[in-house]
């Protein structure tokens, strides 16, 4: 547990005037607010700290403790019994908000007891809890079907259906998951990203499936048939004759299912990489060299 | 579509807002009411929306001229974001081939 310096956090001379960390906190709650910084963590993070900077300096009482015993809160025997006071006095009333206790730093907490829940309480409307998020890792192979998993999230289990098709990144919010609303408001809710890791040889782009077949010389030239490898088994392809290198092919519904539309799957795209012969024979080049004089 | 209605002097009394406050933003053309019986109403899937522009008034002191500033900018980078989600997930096609 570290000495916090909330001078410092929001840039103001210990001498500050009540005026001046006011301005102070204001200016930067305007820049890392969460409602202005979605989805950033580092944000949040500044935010809670200049949240607990303000509410330690801005409060006369709060400040001269600070003041007093900051640098030596492990030491001090007044600290201590205040400690004790204040613990008995904020019990009732700390965490009433939908702010978590985590959002505190141990050293406030060790401090302050808590957070002095009157500073807001008070007069602040009912605000809709904190907002959750959490990371789901998937493989690829587990979101082409639609499939039910529960999570833990915050001690409390959430039993979850993934549909087949979601996408890396994407995020989906559940109602009401989150934190507790503040002074009465409603509940926050969980919004869940999904990281889906591909380990398949296939690549993918929505509900399109990308991947590349080698084709030796001869199927490419003559035409034939080769096996191929789809997301759901293999298929027979016919190659026609003079087939060239890059050559495309659309599989139609051999791709990846489209989210939340059951039944329908996207097209699988393949490449074919034609491989020419290595370590050819002496007869083999010689007939190739009768094919060069042909052309 | 069924859409579920909120009163909207429901939320004024649950947020401890001024109604005025409601109707300066609707007067900006931030947020869309809906009339029924001189009563106003809002939609269910737009409160959080009115709740974050409560929480930037409230909190911050944005005036509803910043607010609508906000929102604008908030719109762009989201779908820059998106953007560059798209790119990235385009780029991985071309990558390691």
């Amino acid at each position: 547990m570290a000495f916090i310096d909330y001078y410092k956090v929001l840039g103001v001379p210990k001498n500050a005037t009540a005026k001046e960390i006011k301005s102070a906190y204001r200016k930067l709650a305007r820049k890392y607010h969460p409602d202005v910084n979605p989805d950033n963590k580092d944000a949040e993070i500044k935010f809670k700290e200049i949240n607990e900077a303000n509410e330690v300096l801005s409060d006369p009482e709060n400040r001269k403790k600070y003041d007093k015993y900051g640098k030596d809160w492990k030491h001090g025997e007044e600290f201590e019994k205040a400690q004790k006071q204040r613990q008995s006095q904020y019990q009732s009333q700390s965490r009433k908000g939908g702010y978590s206790g985590a959002e505190y730093s141990d050293f406030f907490e060790s401090m302050f007891g808590g957070r002095k829940s009157s500073t807001r309480s008070g007069h602040y409307p009912k605000f809709k809890g904190q907002d959750y998020h959490a990371e789901l890792n998937l493989d690829l192979k587990d979101v082409y079907k639609t499939h039910k998993q529960v999570l833990t999230v915050n001690d409390s289990k959430i039993r979850l259906t993934i549909p087949a098709g979601v996408e890396d990144e994407q995020v989906i919010k559940i109602k009401g998951k989150g934190g507790e609303g503040l002074n009465g408001g409603p509940s926050g809710d969980l919004y869940i990203k999904f990281n889906i890791v591909n380990r398949t040889k296939f690549k993918r782009h929505g509900s399109t499936l990308y991947s590349n077949v080698n084709l030796n010389l001869y199927t490419a030239i003559l035409g034939g048939e080769v096996m191929v490898d789809t997301f759901e088994g293999k298929v027979k392809l016919k190659i026609k004759p003079e087939t060239q290198n890059e050559t495309k092919v659309r599989l139609k519904g051999k791709g990846f299912p489209v989210y939340k539309s059951e039944g329908k799957f996207g097209d699988l795209i393949i490449t074919y990489h034609i491989k020419n012969p290595t370590n050819l024979s002496e007869k083999e080049k010689e007939l190739f060299r009768e094919l060069q004089k042909i052309r | 579509m069924e859409k579920n209605l909120i009163p909207i002097e429901t939320l004024c009394t649950h947020y401890e807002i001024e109604f005025s406050f409601i109707n300066s933003l609707y007067q900006t053309g931030l947020i869309e009411l809906t009339f029924i019986e001189e009563m106003h109403f809002i939609e269910e899937e737009h409160v959080a929306d009115l709740e974050k522009m409560i929480r930037l008034h409230s909190e911050l002191n944005i005036n509803i001229e910043g607010i609508d500033v906000v929102f604008n900018l908030l719109e762009k980078e989201k779908q820059l974001k998106d953007q560059i989600i798209d790119l990235k997930k385009k780029l991985k096609l071309y990558e390691n081939e």
